[in-house]
């Protein structure tokens, strides 16, 4: 690393001393045979964990069948979790471009696995097997003077592009002013404490909305200055364009030339740097008001969310396109009026809800997202993404624009208020640095995917658009966005992930040779947050097998974990277009196939069935996974399934399966604190428990800690321990709300407490007013539903499992 | 009475009238006909007349017979031939032409004025008859030129009546007039010496006249004799004809001794007077005379005038010196120097006398032929454009004629010379031919001769001669002394250039609302037949004088006004209480309504209520009721209104300074925004908006410590960006508004931004109101074409081709409907729109007024602004504009009678039915014309009853009802209906009706309509109401002598004629200023109001000149005033010390013509001068910008186009020729 960072570029590099080579030499060799020789390895387990430190890629199979056939009786498709920016503080960029397969539709990039002729100074391209030469830049390599891109442990490396012009990052702040006096202050405080966060280059602009859309104008002196739109018609990007004067008069007569982005740039009097306007803007925001139009009795205010949007979009667009730039909405209910209208004014009248979609009664609800939807792409291809910041109690339409963010690899944050430090801190870690000082964002990324001709890639599920780059590499079989080998991903942060799905198309009469290895290539070029253009190539590989004769290996390359996400994912992708039954159903059929295929069991007997080590948890998964607000909608507005399932399909596994299987954790007298099972038998009167749900904390006082607590021993010196007790999850919860994107809400009760409820909708009801006596009452707290538990679940699966019928 | 007595004159006059007119108006006739190819058609028929009446004469006389025989014939041929010569030199070559036809035409005329006298004395009859109708009687006679202008033409008729009787010797009294005159004369007795030859020639005639006379006294006798007594016209005429008969034709022989007194009347004509200074000054004192005249006037001289006739009288017995002295008398003034001329006077006076009357209405009636088709077709425009084409002939070549043929004045002055010679020349003429004439007179023979020598002289008409709108106007101010009362009903207030005091008595007061008759015709049939068009002037919201009382506000309660329940109609005076006061019985319906409880009172035993007179509404015909939330729109009381500023700030607005001048007086302004109670501030609240292609809103909520820009750039939907902060109260605002104001020029000071919009503006503003709930105005400052992309857009269609063609409708109707569709939205909201134009070229006023027309706004315009010259005039417009009374959101309903409808309305307001007329903003300045027309009978006992209610809200936010009420009288009499007219109300109608006309119609086919209309008018009266006489005579109304000469004015307007150097922009403008204006404004639009300042004296004006350049002296100070633009014309021979007291300066050369206000110096006569145009500056809603003039500069073009009595550069007639013009028609009509 010490001696990578000495090497500024390329040409430096080459005329370091050699000393330095022997180390990266071994390193790489090292790296080799680790890879080539997995399978050897003490467990699948830290090869997964390896992988995911050093890759940021979580496959499914870790060993993949070599023929189509084989690769669908798996069940789990080969697929993996890819997380494209993957925090490296131990992985400089290097300071030079990457080299390219010259076969013009496989442009794949130098990497470990490429056979290397030093003596020739050619290259293998180890997709399209094309040989290359070397540039004449390379001219000094050799076996051991080998640029890092071929070492083994730089699967996944990072280059600086310099070429090309660097654009400021833009901020575009979209206000809503129909909102409470108290909220509105604290959105203004928020927005103006933000300004200290962005760095001084970056461009800052404001549009304020309302009954009417405001696009103010920062740079003049004197008389505060905006721009308005009209908040219920819908207009085109070069309307609105004109509108802001942003294009020449002169042009518009003389069509065909486009205006020089940068000419627009310098001109746009709405974005400024905000080292210029930083009093300004400070002063312009702090004389924000609630929209001044009246409010009549019975009437929602006039809210043109949709027409705000329009004009940021459009303005970024004729200004700004293809420039990392975030639009962040803040918005304070839902749009009541124009295009994108999600409800009426009338308040007698209310926001649709799951039952008046199911009905078919949701009237804006169609055109509404057609609206959003077309703006989201709009936005996606100039490489601008958007956030949602929703504070209400009720919902604010989240349904019909999540995937403005969905599209574009914005955030949604939703709260109650934007008095909360909910809001107030997700909005302040939005602008969090990293180590080196610069933000944890990154723009207009593309994401391009190279397989070798084994493979092909049915698509991606994550928050990402398909740039419709048909290659030889694509499948025809679409899974999530398919169709495609290269993604946009607007904005993207280290925990972006993506879940990528592929299918084996090596035909079976054609197998692969032994040892042979599949690879992957993920090359991700984006905007970093400090206006370099960079590229990140991670190169992956993973041995082929035989089904027939290896399905033991291939069982145990199972990540359950990873599987278990890609296969939420699938479930969550479904259920953004079909009905949930369906979405179930499916999800059921498919792990009773796995079961079968991998399950241990004599037919229909079902207490004859057992499931290995590495497939052991992933029934309980998908048990949680079909009780989860992801794929339930009981109890769940529209707004809320939309904001957890936009969650759900872009953290990285770690936060998806607690999304999917909250963790609970018990602190008691009787020993350190231990995660506990997600069950209602852990709900004991002497525990406190912690359970994360990653959007909400939830500290639950057992009966008993809550009379004591009552009681009030905590503050008694004799009872110390039981302070330290009561603020020992405290702290835990504390931690966990640092790190947390959003922030979760952070909820504290006891038993019989009504947000007690939080912690009963989540654990397994093992107790229920069903089974009650049953079970006996020593442990645990009934839970009040009809769910099925998992002991039932599990019961079920292994009789379908075992059935010869199924 | 004078009707009456016309009417009894119209046999007698006819006859004598016959013979003035025929030889006179042949010519006349035969002058326009050259002029005007279609007349030359007419030319002949009256030829043809004309030669029957002229040879009446002739016959009688053969000596004049036969110099008036060719004459008259020759007049007809003459015109057209001379009318080419006399065309071709027409303006200098005039005089040498009409020289020899003048001769002709003199011989005519003075034929005429034979005839004139002949007529005198049957228009002596007249005198009788009114002596204020002595005017019409002059009109008869020659003498009408003097005469007409003040007592001109009622001396004939009193000349008539006073030769017909004794009365005519009392008339003597008139003699006081004659003092009066006799300055006049002195000034005028040189151009009757110079015309005395044509004079005496028209005496000369006068005895041919005789021989006519013997047949026309009859008929004048009686006629006379109505006049005199009115009523019993027959004997009075019949007195007078046995007595006339001779002293018509005799009467200036014979007769002369009882004429004397009639001549006294002459008097007045005193021109006669003149005569003898005749030999003393010529023409020019002769526009003197007539000043002089119009003193003479007051004396009511009229009756003097009648002396003129004496004149005659005396003329003819100049060997009667005896009646003479009476005569002098009469010139009382003219006596002392003329004594000795008396006698020749005498003379003159029945020359001029019989020719200015004759003359006068004999042109008025040839005019009137014309017209009176024109007003059948007139409503149907296109129609009448059709119409015109029959009289096409006529008409259409007429009209192109006549324009060009102004050159064809020439022959106008043929002809005129002719009527005029009778008119005016004997006016002058008379004076000197007088002598010869009145010598001649006695001998009729002898006045043959005199005929022929006084033709060269009298080549010329004498502008003298013909009706004079100065001495109108003074006698009217000598007479209205005593403050108008208004409860007696049909009774004609004075005119509005009088000052008089009004008392209301149970009838609105003019200042609210002015008639055009105030004796309506019963019946439709005569009204159509009268043409006289029923109309009524209504300013609703009209300031008055200090010194009356604003009208009452009646608060009925919860209820609301009291209403007849069929018609609706306001309780007023007219509701009759019956059953002991527990109903009501409608004036208008006659529907019997019950009376509420709360406003039950008994009955006293006249069956009026007791409490009549503490009732407003009972007693007044002006008061006020507060309206209750009934009257408002969606049943809520009104929200205060709102001034919406909007200030374009394209780079032409920032260049030329308006802007940051608008904006600094923005600041002031505030403070002064319309209330009632002074003490109270203003509820209005404001808003500020500018504009280039796109909006620019500005939050000033006084919350802020900065104004807030919002740019709309949306210009294709417009809305308003916010409410709460546009609409602000200006004390909570003050700081944040005086900041706007004080940034917007720094703001915008480098614009580069040429392109504006316009109707997003208004829409703007519209919205803002509609957003408020309120009503307003929108104030907008704007300077160029709107071409940018936008709703409204326009493009540059000025195309002076199209001007004269079919096509020239076009360009006074809007580009787009857009804006009319804005305009009815902009009503329906009660936004009103007042538009501030800066245009440096072509910006469409015509398509930009629309709103500001439709919505009671004004428009204002500063073509080629530049700050230094015209932010005076601007900023004075500007602050009257915004502090004057307004009223919002107003609704206008007249209610008649039975038997008439109110069917047609003229001014800036929107209506979308019939009956409603709707103002989204009505100030004190606008009027509205209201016309009338018969669908029933109306009966003499109840007359017609009118009322005007307009429903508005003040400013101060209250919502109310003024009412006007107005009755006028019923006649079954044509005569009356002429007794009682106002011809400038009827001007005022015309001038709309007109200019709306041009809107479908050809201009051309408008003006022949007026003019047809107008001869038919003056036909009428003359076929029904004068007295017989010869069809050559011109016989004009009383009320109605200016008619010619003021619709002269409208038909020359930039409007009807425009000149080379008149924009499009200039004439609609001009159109729709006009058509929201009230009676006063037209008036002096139309005929300008011209001030000789060589003596100023402190509290009163000088008597104004008449406008023609004659008037202008080289040595002399003129103040020439519009109501839009003030002249200060300056002689090139001024005294160095007049220089000095006005300039400062000591030599012409040193006057600097591009001043707008003069220098202030500390001299008595500067001072009043500088009062003056200040005074003038209050009198007007607009401000007038001073234009000095230098003679022979060439800023005199265009103080010239307002010397409306001379022929204008673009084609319009002189006063002089058109009113041979007009004589022309009336003949054709009655022929």
């Amino acid at each position: 690393m010490i001696f990578l960072r000495q090497m500024p570029n390329f040409r430096v590099w080459k005329r370091t001393a050699n000393a330095s080579w022997s180390q990266a030499v071994s390193l790489s060799t090292w790296t080799a045979a680790h890879v080539g020789h997995c399978s050897v390895m003490t467990t699948y387990q830290e090869f997964i964990q390896q992988n995911e430190g050093r890759d940021g890629v979580r496959f499914s199979w870790n060993l993949w069948p070599s023929s189509r056939l084989e690769a669908t009786r798996l069940v789990v498709p080969v697929s993996c979790l890819f997380t494209p920016l993957k925090e490296r503080p131990d992985l400089p960029p290097v300071q030079y471009e990457p080299v390219l397969c010259s076969r013009a539709n496989c442009k794949a990039v130098l990497n470990p696995l490429c056979q290397v002729d030093f003596r020739a100074k050619i290259w293998a391209c180890n997709f399209c097997f094309q040989r290359n030469p070397f540039p004449p830049s390379y001219a000094g390599i050799s076996e051991v003077n080998q640029p890092a891109e071929l070492m083994p442990q730089f699967s996944t490396i990072e280059y600086i592009v310099q070429r090309g012009p660097t654009a400021p990052l833009i901020f575009l702040y979209v206000v809503d002013t129909c909102l409470e006096e108290e909220d509105l202050q604290a959105l203004k405080e928020s927005l103006q404490m933000s300004l200290s966060l962005l760095p001084p280059n970056a461009l800052v602009g404001l549009i304020t909305f309302g009954r009417m859309v405001q696009v103010h104008e920062l740079s003049c002196e004197g008389i505060a200055k905006s721009y308005v739109f009209r908040g219920t018609k819908d207009l085109s990007s070069k309307q609105i364009q004109e509108m802001l004067g942003l294009t020449k008069p002169a042009a518009s007569g003389q069509q065909g030339r486009p205006l020089a982005p940068q000419d627009a740039a310098a001109s746009c009097r709405f974005l400024q740097p905000v080292q210029k306007v930083d009093m300004n803007l400070t002063d312009l925001l702090g004389e924000l008001q609630s929209d001044p139009w009246p409010v009549p009795q019975g009437k929602r205010p006039l809210r043109s969310t949709g027409v705000a949007l329009s004009v940021a979009v459009g303005l970024l667009e004729g200004t700004f396109p293809n420039t990392g730039a975030r639009v962040m909405l803040f918005i304070g209910g839902p749009p009541t009026q124009g295009p994108g209208m999600v409800v009426g004014d009338e308040l007698k009248t209310p926001i649709r809800s799951w039952h008046d979609i199911q009905k078919d009664n949701a009237r804006h609800l169609k055109k509404a997202t057609k609206y959003y939807e077309a703006m989201a792409n709009r936005s996606a291809v100039n490489g601008h993404s958007i956030d949602i910041y929703a504070c209400a109690l009720d919902q604010t339409g989240l349904l019909e624009m999540k995937c403005l963010s969905n599209l574009t690899g914005g955030h949604i944050v939703m709260g109650d208020s934007f008095n909360t430090s909910l809001f107030k801190q997700t909005f302040q870690r939005v602008f969090s640095k990293d180590n080196n000082g610069d933000f944890r964002m990154a723009f207009g990324g593309v994401l391009e995917v190279k397989t070798t001709r084994e493979l092909k890639v049915c698509g991606a599920i994550g928050p990402c658009v398909s740039l419709n780059s048909k290659g030889s590499c694509v499948s025809e079989n679409e899974m999530g966005i398919g169709g495609t080998s290269q993604w946009k991903v607007c904005s993207i942060n280290p925990s972006t992930t993506l879940g990528f799905y592929f299918e084996v198309v090596n035909q079976h009469n054609a197998p692969v040779p032994q040892g042979g290895r599949g690879a992957i290539q993920f090359v991700t070029q984006y905007q970093h947050s400090n206006t370099q253009r960079r590229i990140r190539v991670t190169t992956i590989a993973r041995n082929w097998a035989d089904a027939q004769s290896q399905i033991q290996h291939i069982e145990s390359s199972f990540d359950q974990e990873a599987a278990a996400v890609l296969m939420a994912r699938l479930g969550v992708f479904r259920a953004e277009s079909e009905e949930g039954p369906d979405v179930l159903r499916w999800l059921d059929r498919q792990l009773i196939r796995l079961c079968q295929k991998f399950g241990q069991f004599n037919k229909d007997d079902p207490t004859s069935f057992r499931l290995s080590e590495s497939l052991s948890l992933y029934p309980q998964f998908m048990f949680h996974l079909r009780r989860s607000p992801f794929l339930q909608v009981f109890n769940n507005s529209p707004d809320e399934s939309s904001y957890y399932r936009h969650h759900f399909v872009r953290q990285d596994l770690t936060q998806s399966l607690i999304m999917i299987q909250p963790i609970l954790y018990s602190y008691s007298f009787y020993g350190p604190p231990e995660p506990v099972l997600l069950d209602s038998s852990s709900i004991l009167p002497d525990r406190i428990l912690l359970m994360d749900t990653f959007f909400q904390l939830v500290i639950y006082h057992g009966e008993t800690i809550a009379q004591w607590r009552k009681a009030g021993y905590q503050d008694m010196a004799e009872h110390e321990v039981f302070k330290l007790l009561l603020q020992a999850p405290l702290d835990d919860a504390q931690e966990i709300l640092q790190t947390r994107f959003p922030m979760p809400r952070y909820i504290d009760t006891e038993h019989g407490g009504s947000q007690a409820r939080f912690l009963l909708s989540k654990v397994n009801p093992s107790q229920t007013h069903n089974n009650l006596y049953a079970w006996g009452q020593e442990t645990g707290a009934p839970i009040l539903t009809d769910d099925v538990s998992l002991q039932v679940f599990m019961d079920h699966l292994k009789k379908l499992a075992v059935s010869s019928s199924a | 009475m004078n009707v009456n007595q016309h009417t009894p004159m119209a046999s007698p006059y006819g006859q004598p009238q016959p013979g003035y007119t025929q030889p006179g108006y042949a010519p006349l006739d035969g002058g326009y006909p050259a002029p005007y190819a279609p007349y030359n058609g007419p030319a002949s028929p009256y030829q043809p007349g004309a030669p029957p009446q002229g040879y009446s004469p002739f016959t009688s006389f053969p000596s004049k017979a036969v110099a008036a025989n060719p004459v008259s014939d020759l007049s007809s041929p003459l015109d057209l031939g001379i009318s080419g010569p006399a065309r071709g030199p027409p303006t200098t070559g005039p005089p040498p032409i009409s020289a020899p036809q003048q001769y002709n035409q003199y011989s005519h005329s003075q034929g005429d004025m034979q005839n004139g006298p002949p007529p005198m004395t049957q228009a002596q009859p007249r005198p009788p008859v009114s002596q204020p109708y002595n005017p019409g009687a002059m009109n008869m006679s020659g003498p009408h030129p003097t005469y007409p202008q003040h007592y001109g033409p009622p001396p004939t008729m009193q000349q008539v009546s006073n030769q017909m009787s004794g009365m005519q010797i009392t008339s003597g009294p008139p003699t006081p007039a004659g003092p009066g005159y006799a300055p006049p004369h002195s000034s005028q007795p040189p151009v009757s010496t110079a015309y005395s030859a044509a004079p005496p020639p028209s005496y000369t005639q006068a005895p041919p006249p005789v021989s006519s006379a013997p047949t026309q006294p009859p008929p004048s006798g009686p006629a006379a004799s109505q006049q005199y007594y009115g009523s019993p016209p027959p004997p009075s005429q019949q007195p007078f004809n046995s007595s006339l008969p001779p002293t018509s034709q005799q009467q200036f022989t014979s007769s002369s001794v009882p004429p004397p007194p009639s001549q006294q009347t002459l008097p007045p004509s005193s021109y006669s007077g003149p005569a003898p200074p005749a030999g003393q000054p010529p023409a020019p004192p002769v526009s003197q005379p007539q000043q002089s005249f119009p003193p003479s006037q007051p004396p009511f001289s009229s009756a003097p005038p009648p002396t003129s006739q004496p004149a005659f009288a005396p003329g003819p017995p100049p060997t009667a010196p005896g009646s003479f002295p009476p005569r002098a008398p009469p010139p009382s003034s003219q006596p002392g120097s003329y004594p000795p001329p008396t006698s020749a006077p005498s003379c003159q006076y029945p020359g001029p006398l019989p020719p200015q009357q004759q003359p006068p209405p004999s042109q008025p009636f040839p005019y009137h032929s014309g017209p009176p088709p024109p007003r059948a077709q007139m409503p149907p425009t296109s129609m009448a454009q059709s119409n015109h084409l029959p009289p096409g002939p006529q008409g259409p070549p007429g009209p192109p004629g006549p324009l060009q043929q102004p050159p064809s004045q020439p022959g106008m002055q043929t002809g005129y010379p002719p009527q005029q010679n009778g008119a005016f020349g004997q006016v002058r003429g008379p004076q000197p031919g007088y002598a010869g004439p009145y010598p001649g007179q006695p001998n009729y023979g002898a006045p043959a001769p005199a005929p022929a020598p006084a033709p060269p002289a009298q080549k010329r008409l004498d502008p003298d001669a013909i009706p004079s709108p100065i001495q109108v106007i003074e006698d009217d101010k000598a007479k209205s002394t005593e403050p108008f009362t208004t409860g007696v009903r049909g009774q004609a207030p004075p005119l509005v250039t009088t000052n008089f005091q009004v008392k209301d008595q149970g009838n609105a007061s003019p200042r609210f609302v002015r008639c055009t008759a105030y004796n309506m015709p019963c019946t439709a049939d005569m009204a159509k037949q009268s043409q006289v068009p029923l109309a009524a002037v209504v300013k609703p919201l009209a300031t008055l004088p200090p010194d009356e009382t604003p009208p009452y506000l009646v608060d009925h309660g919860e209820g609301g006004p009291i209403r007849c329940n069929r018609c609706k109609a306001y309780m007023c005076p007219y509701m009759q209480f019956i059953e002991g006061g527990r109903r009501f019985q409608c004036g208008f319906c006659s529907c019997v309504t019950e009376v509420p409880p709360h406003y039950f009172q008994h009955l006293d035993h006249t069956g009026k209520r007791v409490d009549c007179y503490d009732r407003p509404e009972l007693s007044l015909g002006s008061y006020e009721f507060l309206a209750t939330v009934d009257y408002c729109k969606n049943n809520k009381l009104p929200q205060p209104p709102a001034f919406i500023f909007l200030i374009d700030v394209s780079y032409n607005a920032v260049k030329s300074g308006m802007v940051s001048i608008v904006c600094q007086e923005l600041k002031t302004l505030m403070d002064y925004l319309p209330r009632e109670n002074p003490e109270m501030d203003s509820i209005v609240r404001v808003g500020f908006v500018t504009y280039n292609k796109v909006l620019h809103f500005y939050n000033v909520k006084s919350s802020l410590a900065q104004p807030q820009m919002l740019v709309v750039s949306d210009v294709s939907d417009m809305f308003v960006p916010l409410l709460d902060g546009f609409l602000v109260n200006v004390n909570e605002s003050r700081l944040v508004i005086e900041s706007l104001l004080d940034q917007i020029p720094e703001m915008f000071a480098d614009t580069r931004e040429t392109e504006t919009v316009f109707g997003p503006v208004i829409q703007a503003g519209l919205e803002a109101l509609k957003a408020a709930d309120c009503a307003g105005k929108l104030f907008v400052f704007h300077t160029s074409l709107p071409i940018a992309e936008a709703p409204g857009k326009l493009k540059n269609r000025e195309d002076k081709k199209l001007i004269g063609t079919d096509k020239e409708k076009s360009l006074f109707q809007p580009q787009v409907g857009f804006y009319n569709t804005l305009a009815k939205e902009c009503v329906a909201q009660g936004c009103c729109v007042d538009l501030f134009l800066f245009p440096n070229q072509y910006v469409d006023v015509a398509t930009l007024g629309v709103v500001p027309v439709s919505t009671g706004g004004s428009v204002y315009k500063y073509t080629y602004f530049q700050a230094q010259s015209d932010q005076e005039r601007f900023l004075n417009d500007l602050r009257r504009d915004v502090q004057k009374p307004v009223g919002f959101d107003a609704v206008m309903r007249v209610r008649t009678s039975t038997g008439i409808r109110a069917t047609d309305f003229f001014g800036s307001f929107f209506m979308s039915n019939t009956t409603d007329v709707e103002l989204a903003g009505l100030d004190c300045d606008k009027a509205i014309t209201v016309e009338f027309k018969h669908d029933d009978k109306l009966s003499e006992e109840t007359g017609a009853l009118m009322q005007c209610a307009v429903l508005y809200t003040s400013c101060s936010g209250q919502r109310r009802l003024r009412i006007h009420n107005m009755a006028v009288n019923c006649c079954s009499q044509l005569a009356d209906l002429y007794r009682n007219c106002e011809t400038d109300t009827i001007i005022n109608f015309f001038s709309k009706y007109a200019f709306r006309g041009v809107l479908n119609n050809p201009t051309k086919a408008v003006r022949d309509t007026l003019v047809n209309q107008c001869a038919q008018i003056l036909a009428c009266y003359r076929k029904n109401c004068a007295s017989p006489s010869s069809a050559g005579q011109l016989i004009l109304p009383e009320c109605m002598k200016l008619l010619p000469v003021y619709l002269n004015c409208v038909l020359k307007s930039d409007v009807l004629l425009p000149g080379a150097d008149v924009s499009l922009d200039d004439r609609a403008y001009l159109r729709q200023l006009i058509s929201c204006m009230d009676v006063t404004e037209t008036h002096v639009f139309f005929y300008p109001r011209l001030l000789p300042l060589m003596k100023l004296e402190s509290g009163s004006l000088p008597v104004a000149v008449r406008d023609s350049e004659e008037r202008l002296s080289k040595g002399g100070v003129y103040l020439l005033e519009t109501g839009l633009h003030l002249f200060l014309w300056v002689g090139a021979s001024v005294q160095q010390e007049l220089l000095l007291n006005i300039f400062g300066t000591p030599s012409f050369g040193q006057i600097d013509s591009s001043m707008t206000s003069l220098p202030v110096l500390d001299n008595p006569f500067s001072q009043r001068l500088r009062e003056i145009i200040d005074s003038f500056r209050a009198q007007r809603s607009r401000y007038m910008k001073l234009m000095v003039v230098k003679q022979e500069d060439r800023a005199e073009l265009i103080f010239r186009h307002f010397l409306v009595e001379d022929k204008s550069v673009s084609g319009g007639a002189s006063y002089v020729d058109f009113l041979c013009h007009m004589h022309k028609e009336i003949r054709q009509l009655l022929s």
